[in-house]
């Protein structure tokens, strides 16, 4: 018996979607702004988190150790470091591969490697160079390398110093900034995509307020509520569903056409993105298009089913 | 069947019924007279419970009306076919539509649906119809379909409320004989009017109203 119910009203509400023609479409072309938008916060999101991803990659903390350090010890202290939860990877150069980076890297500026030649002895430090998960955890880890931790033996006697306390002010910055643009980019999402929500919302109650007199004569009918209101739900899912395909197909030609101009600009190449993540994309906008328009329809129905 | 019991309905500042009080048997046809304004339309909306009484109690049987929940009231609508002047049929949907919806709301099968209602149609004469939306019916032709969805489900009791009021007098005819066929089967029928034509061919008990009180009760209108 309920079964039978379910197919009536899963029946007529594609009925319904059929007959009410352009507003139908209407209804669909409203649910297709709030999904572009949804579409659009994703993808920009994801040039947000590559952009911040970039950014923390270049923050880092160099411990430096002194002449006396034995290869040894700094092997204890980096194998200490590694088991911290906020530690993602240390990576240890000795003092003569960081003489060979440098001469590397200022291969073709003569005074300097001249200098350095004068000078006969290896000037640079053996260091280990620690990523952190994430930036905000730099501190308890240069405070790690501050304390008598019995990780980190007698370890103090041998740091010549953490770069930490020179970049603090940067990398506090940077924390911030980040953070903040987290918490914006969260703020932003959340006003146009509750805007975009009340904007459909009325959109799909303007339709069902055309019917209102109709989901009257149901109820003086016999017609149950659910009889009533089942169809205007279904249709309710089909704009989600027709408005999803729609959003779809138009974001693969917009996000080549970002792919092949933007891609300097943005940092990632939109249309690897969201053809790598569509299935992801596909199964949120259709989730998100199919909740708005059956919570939408259930709500604006409501109104009119009280007797 | 149906009793009014010292019903009052005010509204802000207006006065739908005062202090009515009858009772119609089951298997009755009874007219409710009376000019616009008299209360007749709030009279019929309170069987249905579209509105609950200021005062007073409306039974249906043995149950107040206007006490009943949600659900229990779809069920008690299920026990009445309504008639109404606009027809107030469902215009996305065609002939055979309408009346199937009235049968899919009582829980008929797809096999009963697919029996009865062309048969119905053709009662009414209304078979050549089946597939057309009422935007495509003359008024006359819609309220047969009202008629036919009022009577699909074999009600215990039908409620047309100035059914006659869009018609011709040739369609008013036509449907009060379709009416007075429905009550000769032992369904109650109440209806109401101001035509004094239809008061008339119907020749049965008679309400009038004047104000929103009941002035005269007869028997048979002649």
């Amino acid at each position: 018996m309920a079964l039978i119910a379910l197919k009536r009203i899963v029946k007529a509400g594609f009925i319904n979607f059929k007959r009410n023609g352009s507003i139908s479409w209407a209804a669909v072309l409203q649910v297709v702004n709030t999904l572009a938008i949804i579409a659009t916060i994703l993808l920009l999101q994801a040039v947000l988190h590559s952009a911040l991803t970039q950014i923390k990659d270049k923050v880092d903390v160099v411990i430096y150790f002194t002449k006396e350090a034995s290869e040894d010890k700094i092997m204890a202290i980096k194998s200490s470091l590694e088991k911290l939860p906020e530690v993602a990877q240390v990576t240890y150069t000795s003092a003569e591969e960081e003489l060979r980076l440098f001469r590397e890297r200022h291969s073709n500026d003569y005074p300097t490697i001249q200098a350095l030649d004068e000078i006969k002895e290896n000037p640079l430090l053996a260091n280990l160079n620690v990523r952190a998960k994430e930036i905000g955890q730099y501190e308890s880890i240069a405070n790690f390398m501050k304390s008598d931790n019995a990780l980190v033996l007698s370890s103090s006697s041998i740091v010549d110093k953490v770069n930490y306390y020179q970049n603090k002010k940067v990398i506090d910055r940077l924390n911030t900034i980040i953070s903040g643009a987290q918490e914006f980019g969260f703020l932003l999402t959340l006003y146009f995509i509750l805007s975009s929500i009340i904007i459909t919302f009325n959109m799909i109650r303007l339709t069902i307020f055309i019917s209102k007199e109709e989901i009257g004569v149901m109820r003086l009918v016999g017609a149950s509520k659910m009889h009533v209101r089942g169809p205007f739900m279904i249709e309710g899912a089909i704009y989600g569903g027709v408005a999803t395909l729609i959003t779809v197909i138009l974001f693969w030609p917009a996000t080549a056409w970002l792919g092949r101009n933007m891609t300097g600009f943005l940092g990632i190449n939109m249309y690897d993105y969201y053809a790598s993540n569509f299935l992801q994309i596909f199964a949120i906008l259709l989730l998100s298009g199919i909740i708005l328009g059956v919570i939408s329809s259930f709500l604006a129905a409501r109104k009119y089913l009280n007797k | 069947m149906i009793y009014f019991n010292n019903v009052s309905k005010v509204y802000r500042d207006a006065t739908a019924l005062l202090d009515v009080t009858f009772t119609v048997e089951a298997g009755e046809f009874v007219s409710i007279v009376g000019h616009s304004g008299a209360g007749k339309t709030t009279l019929t909306k309170m069987i249905l419970a579209e509105e609950n009484p200021t005062d007073g109690t409306v039974f249906f049987e043995s149950i107040n009306i206007s006490a009943l929940k949600s659900n229990d009231l779809t069920k008690l609508r299920r026990r009445i076919g309504v008639v109404f002047q606009d027809f107030k049929l469902l215009s996305n949907k065609t002939a055979y539509e309408n009346i199937a919806f009235a049968m899919e709301a009582v829980g008929k099968t797809e096999e009963e649906i697919a029996s009865d209602v062309p048969h119905v149609l053709e009662l009414v004469d209304l078979s050549h119809r089946l597939s057309h939306f009422p935007s495509q019916m003359s008024g006359g032709e819609k309220q047969r379909l009202a008629i036919a969805r009022a009577i699909i489900n074999q009600p215990e009791l039908i409620l047309a409320d100035e059914h006659t009021g869009n018609l011709d007098p040739v369609n008013t005819h036509e449907i009060v004989q379709i009416l007075k066929k429905i009550n000769d089967l032992g369904t109650t029928v109440i209806l109401t009017t101001h035509n004094r034509g239809v008061i008339e061919s119907v020749n049965k008990r008679v309400i009038t109203m004047e104000n929103g009180k009941i002035i005269r009760d007869t028997k048979h209108s002649k």
